[in-house]
């Protein structure tokens, strides 16, 4: 397996074994995380796992109990927000709206030694490179969404901070306007070089954006891995459903002559490679979970490239380009999803039928935990 | 629904038709405020310019109602802060406690006011109806500063102090613009009811009655009714147009900052 990445620059911020209470309620158990120079680094998780509260510490808005957070090498204890080489694009775009869209843009220039013009020009240019030139004599209450996204980038890029830092910016955008300001926010990312940290919800966010994701669930890291390592080889049952689709069976594993062996409900015996069980190979009782993609449902005359085996459709969702079908395997009491790209002359087949379903024994991942 | 009509019209006649009496008579030749009217006169209006007594309790009240307003306005500010920004223990009971004043009668503030001043050895004058003011606006001050304060996000005074500013420059540069609006409307509410207020004026004054106190007192000669009646008459006028002045710049700040207005007092 090849894992196209971008290689990484040495490490700008070291976040290590922070901890933070709010009262009773811990919501940082002893982050350690290392995040490098031009990286597009992701936090994601559900709410309430401490995402954005890790965002505020890095900020500075947030104080911790221990551990250190140092960026260029510089322990940030004890600086203020507004002293620390990062910048922030809230949620909410917090828009100054009794400013123009160039006064917001060059409002962090107010202190800067750059003459007047000097400060107009940068302000302008900004604007021009997240695609809003000419917008500046407008009124900042008037603009959409999109546009305040904008703005908020600008102007924080204005300050050419060392690492950009994004709660969330794209959750209030409807989901054409999100799709491609994902895209424009990669370029961005690319042309400006600056690091970028963004906090999300949404796994498709993180997995198309960044170079880099930690997933986080109640103030921990459980993973920190490339997108594709992620997706492919999730550590834990947990990180597995949280990023895209996953099936689990229940399945038998064993050791023999140095084989690592897995019996799947349904499916039939097959040996996986070491880095298949990313948490350990199990003795005995375990589950393997697979993802819809990695499963083909046979037509007649086909022929399994790997192995098949039989079972029954009991649900078919049709997406237009993808359908979507929930099969039983034989002697399996639960279903599993199977995706299948709809191809111009082939039929979508019915509840009922039963099929020849093909899957391969690499894209298995094994667990520990049973299904 | 058309009784309901006649009984919303019916309610408004009998709420404003007393005050629409006033122009009515301050513009009437006759000194007997009786119908049917005489003839139209403004020689109630010149009057007023001769009773330098009057000028006197409008001076005072003037200064009372400006000294009440600022405070009540500063006061408001620090406690409206304090609901919206922050959560500490007992806020809601110390928050009722401090519109309190909204619902006691004013009669009952005014006395116990007067008899804490006098058992402290102090005597009534400016200052005391200022400080009984104050207590009286402040509520209403707040009322308006906290839809102001609740309606700003948050995050606008971080992200300017990520861009860089202070916590006082950010308040500066970005809060206080942000709720200029309410500050004005709040400190015009409090003139207009500082200036309006008798009964703790009344009890608390001294010696130097506020202009209702000496309205009041007016009453005593008949002859002077018509100059109460022009008198109550620009006050009336002046009340409304800084009460509008007041909505008009709320209303524009929360459509500026793009609220959605969540009324006020108009």
């Amino acid at each position: 397996m090849t894992i196209k990445k971008r290689p990484a620059g040495p490490a700008l911020i070291s976040l290590s074994n922070v901890q933070k209470h709010y009262g009773d309620y811990h919501a940082l158990r002893g982050i350690t995380l290392e995040i490098g120079q031009g990286e597009f680094f992701s936090l994601l998780g559900p709410s309430g796992c401490g995402k954005t509260t890790l965002l505020r510490t890095i900020a500075g808005f947030e104080d911790y109990d221990s551990g250190t957070v140092m960026i260029s090498e510089r322990d940030m204890r004890g600086v203020p927000a507004n002293k620390r080489p990062t910048n922030m694009v809230f949620q909410s775009y917090a828009i100054f709206p009794h400013l123009t869209v160039l006064e917001n843009v060059a409002f962090g220039l107010r202190k800067s030694p750059m003459s007047k013009a000097e400060k107009r020009a940068a302000a302008e240019a900004a604007l021009e490179m997240v695609g809003l030139k000419g917008y500046g004599h407008r009124a900042a209450h008037a603009l959409s969404g999109g546009q305040r996204q904008r703005v908020a980038l600008a102007r924080a890029l204005v300050l050419k901070p060392k690492v950009l830092l994004l709660d969330e910016p794209l959750s209030a955008l409807d989901r054409k306007m999100r799709e491609q300001m994902q895209v424009e926010l990669i370029k961005l990312q690319r042309e400006v070089g600056i690091t970028f940290i963004l906090v999300t919800h949404d796994q498709e966010e993180a997995l198309v954006m960044s170079d880099r994701i930690a997933v986080m669930f109640e103030g921990e890291i459980a993973q920190c891995d490339d997108p594709e390592v992620l997706y492919r080889r999730p550590k834990s049952k947990r990180v597995a459903d949280f990023i895209g689709v996953m099936n689990f069976l229940p399945a038998t594993c064993r050791e023999e002559g140095g084989k690592r062996l897995v019996s799947v409900a349904g499916l039939g015996e097959a040996e996986v490679a070491a880095d298949q069980s990313p948490e350990g190979f199990p003795q005995g009782a375990g589950s393997v979970g697979f993802r819809p993609e990695t499963l083909t449902l046979l037509y007649e005359g086909q022929v399994a490239s790997h192995r098949e085996a039989p079972a029954v459709i009991e649900e078919v969702v049709y997406y237009g380009d993808m359908t979507y079908y929930d099969v039983r395997f034989e002697g399996v009491d639960k279903t599993v999803r199977i995706s299948m790209r709809n191809i111009f002359g082939r039929d979508v087949l019915d509840v009922g039928a039963t099929v020849r379903v093909s899957w391969s024994p690499g894209a298995l991942v094994v667990f520990k935990e049973g299904s | 629904m058309k009784s309901l009509k006649a009984y919303a019209i019916l309610y408004l006649v009998f709420l404003y038709a007393p005050i629409f009496l006033l122009p009515l008579f301050a513009f009437n030749s006759s000194t007997i405020i009786a119908f049917p009217l005489e003839n139209f006169t403004t020689e109630w209006f010149t009057q007023l310019l001769t009773l330098t007594e009057m000028h006197g309790a409008l001076l005072n009240s003037l200064k009372i109602a400006v000294t009440s307003a600022v405070l009540a306005t500063v006061l408001g500010v620090f406690a409206a802060m304090a609901a919206t920004r922050y959560s500490f223990p007992g806020q809601k009971g110390i928050m009722g406690f401090i519109m309190l004043p909204l619902v006691l009668p004013e009669i009952i503030v005014a006395v116990s006011l007067l008899i804490v001043i006098l058992r402290m050895g102090f005597d009534t004058g400016a200052w005391s109806v200022i400080a009984g003011h104050t207590l009286i606006c402040t509520p209403f001050a707040i009322a308006i500063l906290q839809s102001a304060f609740a309606s700003l996000d948050p995050s606008l005074e971080e992200a300017a102090y990520d861009l860089g500013e202070t916590p006082a420059s950010a308040f500066r540069l970005v809060t206080l613009p942000l709720v200029m609006p309410g500050i004005i409307s709040a400190l015009l509410i409090s003139f207009t009811i500082s200036m309006d207020e008798f009964i703790i004026a009344f009890f608390l004054t001294g010696s130097d009655p506020t202009l209702p106190v000496y309205l009041f007192s007016m009453l005593r000669f008949p002859k002077l009714l018509p100059a109460v009646m022009a008198l109550g008459t620009i006050l009336v006028v002046l009340s409304v147009l800084l009460i509008t002045i007041a909505e008009f710049f709320r209303r524009r700040g929360a459509k500026r900052a793009g609220l959605k207005d969540t009324g006020g007092f108009l």
